[in-house]
């Protein structure tokens, strides 16, 4: 029993079948994402003056991931066009270069989160905030590890300017003096109100920070084991059925422009807001 | 045509009959990975009716704790102290505990598990392909999927009833920052609930992109979009709503897992207090984001559990008033209104969390609003029944038994609707009264309705006659027995998701409180409710009993139905059809002027 419609268009729809699921599956995903930028929303706004970080996060490397994303769209599309014109060798190369696109995408967005996962803020009892970064760079550390370690003193390279001063100056401030270990300050852990990196409990904005892009990257993931699939294993496909294949590989590449979709209104609102 | 309609069932021996020269494909594809819609949706159907079974256990259970608060539950009391720990159920008493997560768990269940997955997962999969000419759904390997992930879902959450501290016990609302702190164990009751739902709400996806395809897609060649059977149109809007309502609440699900394995605070406010203790978090979180998040999804769920319902009423009925359903179109137009209605009404369940007023207002008239679509409804199927020569079979009595009983639950629900009136009503047994008469004598008598009326095109075979009655009056009774004094308990002020049965708020000599006459009520619903499990009993055995001994169908359309699941072979051999299938008609031609037969198929030329 063959299923109608699943390689030709349906002549009064104008479309097969897994078109309009994967277009049904998109409207699902916006709700998804759509949900975590009116959480967004909330936090941001109902959070108070000086607690919502700015500038943490580095821009170029934001800006460099977008352009690899965009790059990844054409090329996906580049893929399934030239499978449209019977080109398979075209579509490989293109493929790959989809894949390749995924993974220094991956790659950058991973060092983005060891680089938050090593970067500190800490609350004085005086009231003092600083962030920075604890020498030798450990990672995770919070309040308990303090006590945990028994450590007493904490030798801390403090970041030239801290995130409550505004966007512009934080901005430079994260690339602050501390960073090249210009100069040190040696802090009494008694003195130690709060210790936290940069994850998910330093604040609603790191939450959110990292719900979103983490959801994103698997997506990032997911997307790319399923191109993958049709340059290895499933490339087989393009023999038995090349109408299905093409198809395939056009909702898939769907899926893709989505994921990278999602990114472009990821980063002005992580990154540059 | 008529010759086929009435022509002896073709007789197969399983769901792949047909494929049987070809390839056996063996016990595991035939029955556990089977791709075939039919197949997938007995297994919904098996498996929900079981899930209903044990929520409707729990709250039996819980139902002791409220009239009998502190006693020894009998017979399974020893059982549960050796489940569920002493520190649950000591010497087999319910502890606080024990009913909280009892309490969240009936109400997970039943939404969830049980009304949902019967309502779309198994109507939806084996009606709705049959009934629009389809040989199967537009994808079958998605549709075994998705059955298999609400399956896993499911055992998850029943696994979390093991752990130490038990399951979730926040309430199915899992409301923050509650449901971050219930709990001190790091993987917790809580953590399987997340885990178990994101199971569910990606089953559920499959299934909506699944059902919606298929209807797009797969209708038979001259089956219009004003041709199809209003179950199908209840199935289309359905499966929007789940598509679309449940990513933010599994938006909602990954944020409250990272408040609860990371430390985070998105729900969490500043300043929280935990047992005396400032709380070690952040703070800075918004706790009614959570609640707004969960209602997006919550409000819409209330019309999934409810449109595939009117559907299936509405088939019955046309069926058994051998009458076109009046105001066809008309229907099709509400059910699209309601299921657009229902996306901004969510924050009408929020009048008390200090939201603001305008907010307030806004809510409340969009929910005045969707009671007009909901009364359309209603008023098109009772207006069906008007001059009609009624044939009251045990699918019709429980057809028509929704009809005054889900009117019950909408029109106790304007009360809840006003905020003024919310504020006295909230969060009160009046509540749970209101939900239960939508849902319980509502949505599953309708869902009941559909098991008895397509018993005979799954099997072959009809379900007892006489024991549907039996089981029919008792439900009917024993439901408003049940539901009815819960409105008094509300009105008088006893709130909800007390396990002493509002105990705690009993009037004294020097204080004022709950009198002596609402408390005792407790004790009469207790018993009421398990009279309604004896009752169904009959359902159970005559379920299973009619499987293989129920009395044969002497025709492939038993009912005399118009629609074309029933002009298919009995039960539908895989591939549904035999030969093509072409639609000339609309769904209820019934009783035509000036014909032999009351009825004529949709694909009758």
């Amino acid at each position: 029993m063959d299923i109608p419609y699943s390689a030709t268009p349906r002549p009064d729809t104008g479309l097969y079948n897994a078109k309009v699921g994967m277009w049904l599956f998109l409207a699902s995903e916006v709700m998804l994402f759509g949900g975590l930028f009116s959480a967004y929303v909330l936090l941001r706004a109902g959070s108070e003056t000086g607690t919502w970080p700015h500038g943490l996060l580095k821009v170029w490397l934001g800006t460099l991931n977008t352009g690899v994303l965009i790059t990844s769209s054409i090329t996906v599309v580049m893929a399934w066009a030239s499978l449209k014109l019977g080109n398979l060798a075209a579509f490989k190369k293109y493929m790959a270069a989809t894949l390749i696109c995924a993974a220094v995408f991956l790659g950058i967005k991973s060092t983005e989160y060891r680089d938050k996962f090593t970067h500190y803020e800490v609350w004085l009892t005086n009231g003092q905030r600083m962030t920075g970064h604890i020498e030798g760079s450990p990672w995770l550390w919070n309040t308990q590890t303090l006590a945990a370690k028994k450590i007493d003193k904490l030798a801390f390279l403090p970041d030239a300017n801290h995130y409550a001063l505004g966007p512009i100056a934080a901005a430079h401030g994260a690339e602050g003096a501390g960073q090249g270990g210009h100069f040190k300050v040696e802090i009494a852990v008694a003195e130690i109100k709060r210790l936290s990196a940069f994850t998910p409990a330093h604040s609603p904005y790191f939450a959110i920070y990292f719900t979103m892009t983490a959801l994103h990257a698997l997506h990032v993931l997911g997307g790319a084991l399923v191109l993958a699939w049709f340059l290895g294993p499933g490339v087989g496909g393009w023999k038995k059925n090349p109408e299905l294949f093409t198809n395939r590989v056009e909702v898939s590449g769907l899926f893709w422009h989505f994921v990278d979709l999602v990114w472009i209104v990821l980063f002005p609102t992580l990154y540059l807001f | 045509m008529e010759a086929v309609a009435h022509a002896a069932p073709h007789h197969h021996t399983g769901g792949h009959g047909h494929e049987h020269h070809h390839h056996d494909p063996g016990f595991w594809r035939t029955y556990v990975f089977s791709t075939d819609h039919k197949v997938v949706g007995i297994q919904y159907g098996v498996t929900a009716l079981l899930f209903m079974l044990l929520g409707f256990s729990l709250m039996m259970l819980m139902r002791w704790s409220i009239a009998y608060p502190g006693q020894v539950i009998p017979v399974v009391g020893p059982l549960l102290e050796n489940i569920f720990g002493t520190d649950m159920a000591a010497r087999g008493i319910m502890s606080a505990d024990l009913y909280n997560s009892f309490g969240a768990m009936h109400g997970t269940i039943m939404v969830f598990l049980a009304v949902v997955p019967l309502a779309t997962g198994a109507f939806g999969n084996y009606v709705m392909p049959l009934q629009i000419g389809a040989p199967d759904m537009a994808f079958p390997r998605l549709n075994m999927a998705s059955y298999h992930l609400y399956f896993w879902g499911g055992l998850v959450l029943l696994a979390s009833f093991f752990l130490p501290g038990g399951s979730a016990k926040s309430g199915w609302t899992s409301y923050s920052p509650l449901a971050t702190f219930a709990d001190g164990h790091l993987i917790n009751g809580q953590t399987f609930w997340i885990m178990g739902m994101a199971l569910l709400i990606t089953s559920s996806l499959l299934g909506s992109v699944n059902i919606i395809t298929t209807i797009i897609q797969m209708r038979a060649p001259g089956l219009t979009w004003m041709r199809l059977p209003f179950f199908v149109w209840a199935q289309f809007v359905t499966a929007f709503l789940l598509l679309l309502a449940f990513p933010p609440l599994e938006a909602a699900a990954f944020m409250q897992l990272s408040d609860n394995l990371f430390g985070s605070s998105v729900f969490l406010p500043t300043g929280l207090v935990i047992n005396g203790q400032p709380a070690a978090v952040s703070g800075g979180g918004n706790p009614l984001l959570w609640q707004h998040l969960f209602w997006f999804l919550a409000h819409p769920e209330v019309y999934v559990l409810i449109l595939p319902a009117m559907g299936i009423v509405g088939e019955i009925i046309a069926n058994n008033t051998r009458k076109p359903l009046w105001g066809y179109k008309t229907l099709v137009y509400a059910v699209f209104a309601l299921g657009f209605l229902s996306f901004i009404v969510w924050a009408h369940h929020m009048y008390l969390t200090g939201m603001g007023t305008s907010i307030s207002t806004f809510f409340q008239t969009t929910t005045m609003l969707i009671s007009i679509p909901s009364v359309i409804i209603l008023t098109c199927l009772l207006m069906s029944l008007w001059g009609g020569s009624i044939r009251f079979n045990t699918p019709m009595l429980f057809a028509l038994a929704f009809l005054p009983m889900f009117a019950v639950g909408g029109l106790t629900g304007l009360p809840l609707g006003f905020s003024f009136s919310d504020m006295h009503l909230h969060d009160t047994y009046y509540v749970i009264a209101h939900f239960h008469y939508v849902v319980a004598p509502g949505t599953i008598f309708a869902l009941f309705a559909g098991v008895y009326f397509w018993f005979p095109k799954a099997t072959g075979r009809m379900m007892n006659e006489f024991w549907g009655r039996v089981h029919f009056w008792l439900s009917l009774i024993f439901m408003n027995a049940l539901f009815l004094p819960m409105f008094q308990q509300g009105m008088a002020g006893m709130l909800r998701r007390m396990y002493n049965g509002g105990a705690t708020y009993a009037a004294t000599d020097t204080e004022v409180g709950l009198p002596a006459s609402i408390l005792h009520l407790n004790v009469n619903i207790s018993h009421a409710a398990w009279f309604l499990g004896i009752a169904q009993i009959p359902f159970i055995i005559n379920f299973f009993w009619s499987i293989r001994h129920g009395q044969k169908v002497t025709s492939d359309n038993p009912w005399h139905a118009t629609t074309l699941d029933w002009q298919t072979p009995t039960p539908p051999p895989h591939g549904n059809f035999i030969g093509e299938v072409a639609v000339h008609r609309g769904p209820y031609d019934y009783s035509l002027p000036g014909q032999q037969s009351d009825f004529a198929p949709q694909n009758k030329a």
